[in-house]
């Protein structure tokens, strides 16, 4: 079927267009947080939209796939996972909008101190969401499984950036509302690795036809 | 009837056309009650198969088989097998309706008549009965008389499921059951093997994939006449094991 071979091919591509869109709007989210750049900021919110749009128009194309070409085995995993994995990459989306909406709000303030866990947590997130839609294009490989590893680290520099805000809130209370930001941030950090998990989670499905979802990965790793 | 328990059992099953080998070496378990699907290009040798499970092969004089095919546990290749009680218990439909050229009623009655059942009223009971199975009754009630070739392609094709069910099998093999039918007749086919599957363990060769995967419960996939891979249709259709199966579900044969 070359045609469907075809439009299984621009699927591919869309996803990783739109895996783009929402790795640039975590990097700049984070840019306009670090270096203060409230405009950047504006620009990331104002980019959602198209991350919105393509989401629907991955959904619509996978529902048009479905009723025209009855995919089946690979095809269908394929289709199934992208329907899903969409779903997460416009949560990503979203979650970098919020992170932009508090870098606005930090910038109108002194700063408070200079980020540390933030950008490498943002690196962290960033380079879960590259590798997972890699391994969605390249199929089976064990590059999901270490995504699905690197999502602890994220875990961990969560945890340390909340206890270090907190001495500092103990002994100075007035920056609490500053701290609490921070925290946000983190967070939302730390969600976006979590749908980046779950992107890895479906791209060992699409490829090996086993659910690994709420199981302990250690009993599947290849 | 038993849960899991296996109708047929074939084991090292080969079958040959004087030197061509058409069937090799196959081991498959037909699990009663059931609805078991064999799906493979043109030529695999699906239908070859299907027709030794009753015997009709050996129709074709240069045909042999090999090996064993147990039908509730016994050889029906043994020397003393009683080949026309077989093809009573496994009964056959085939790809285009052929109704015998008399009424609708002797089209069901023929069977039962041969079978040494000449009462009236036995035989009506055993036509309605059958006729009812066969989701064609309340459509032909009035017209018992006429002549089964009078009717649509989907009723004929139900009107030979009917004469299939009054031989009261245990299982039915369809050869292609629906490919001269319509879409409406062909749902009305298939709705009827989903009821029948609950009294008739049934084994079906078709070339619509769709359709295998509506209907069956299990799905054995066939090339160059080998059995490539026999699973539960579910694991066929989303995630098959052999690579064959892949391609040739997912339409990149060859």
């Amino acid at each position: 079927m070359p045609i469907f071979d075809d439009e299984l091919k621009n699927l591919r591509e869309i996803v990783l267009k739109m895996g783009c869109m929402v790795e640039n709007a975590i990097r700049d989210s984070v840019k306009a947080l670090v270096e203060r750049d409230s405009a950047l900021a504006k620009e990331v919110i104002r980019r959602d939209h198209l991350i919105n749009a393509i989401d629907v128009k991955i959904d619509e194309e996978c529902v048009r796939l479905i009723a025209l070409r009855q995919p089946k085995a690979r095809d269908l995993r394929l289709i199934t996972t992208t329907m899903k994995i969409t779903t997460d990459l416009e949560r990503m989306g979203d979650m970098a909008v919020n992170i932009a909406e508090r870098a606005i709000e930090l910038n109108e303030e002194p700063q408070l101190k200079p980020f540390v866990n933030i950008p490498k947590m943002a690196e962290a997130a960033q380079s879960m969401v590259r590798d997972s839609l890699d391994a969605f294009v390249t199929g089976c490989s064990r590059l999901p499984y270490e995504v699905i590893k690197r999502d602890d680290e994220v875990d961990q520099l969560t945890v340390r950036n909340f206890e270090e805000l907190l001495s500092l809130m103990i002994q100075d209370p007035k920056i609490i509302p500053l701290a609490i930001k921070r925290t946000y941030i983190a967070k939302y950090l730390e969600r976006i690795a979590d749908h980046a998990t779950n992107i890895a989670e479906m791209i060992i499905y699409m490829c090996r036809g086993k659910m690994i979802r709420h199981t302990e990965i250690s009993e599947d790793l290849p | 009837m038993v849960e899991n328990k296996n109708i047929f059992e074939i084991r090292d099953f080969s079958i040959y056309y004087g030197e061509f080998l058409a069937v090799k070496n196959i081991k498959l378990d037909i699990r009663a009650s059931r609805i078991t699907a064999i799906i493979g290009p043109s030529g695999c040798g699906k239908s070859t198969l299907l027709r030794s499970l009753n015997r009709m092969n050996d129709l074709i004089i240069s045909s042999r088989v090999e090996g064993t095919a147990l039908f509730q546990g016994v050889d029906i290749y043994h020397k003393d097998a009683d080949v026309i009680e077989l093809r009573r218990r496994v009964g056959m439909v085939f790809q285009k309706p052929n109704p015998f050229p008399s009424s609708v009623y002797e089209n069901v009655a023929y069977g039962p008549k041969i079978r040494g059942i000449k009462k009236k009223n036995q035989l009506d009971e055993i036509i309605e009965n059958a006729l009812v199975r066969a989701d064609l009754w309340k459509e032909v009630k009035d017209k018992l008389n006429e002549s089964g070739l009078s009717l649509s392609g989907g009723q004929m094709q139900r009107l030979c499921i009917a004469r299939s069910l009054a031989q009261e099998p245990e299982v039915l093999l369809f050869d292609e059951p629906t490919s001269a039918l319509d879409p409406i007749s062909t749902a009305n086919i298939e709705n009827l093997l989903q009821e029948l599957q609950k009294t008739v363990t049934i084994i079906i060769v078709t070339h619509n994939m769709q359709q295998a995967a509506r209907i069956s419960n299990f799905t054995a996939f066939m090339y160059l006449g080998e059995l490539i891979e026999f699973a539960d249709t579910d694991t066929i259709f989303v995630n098959p094991h052999n690579k064959l199966t892949e391609e040739y579900i997912t339409g990149r044969f060859g």
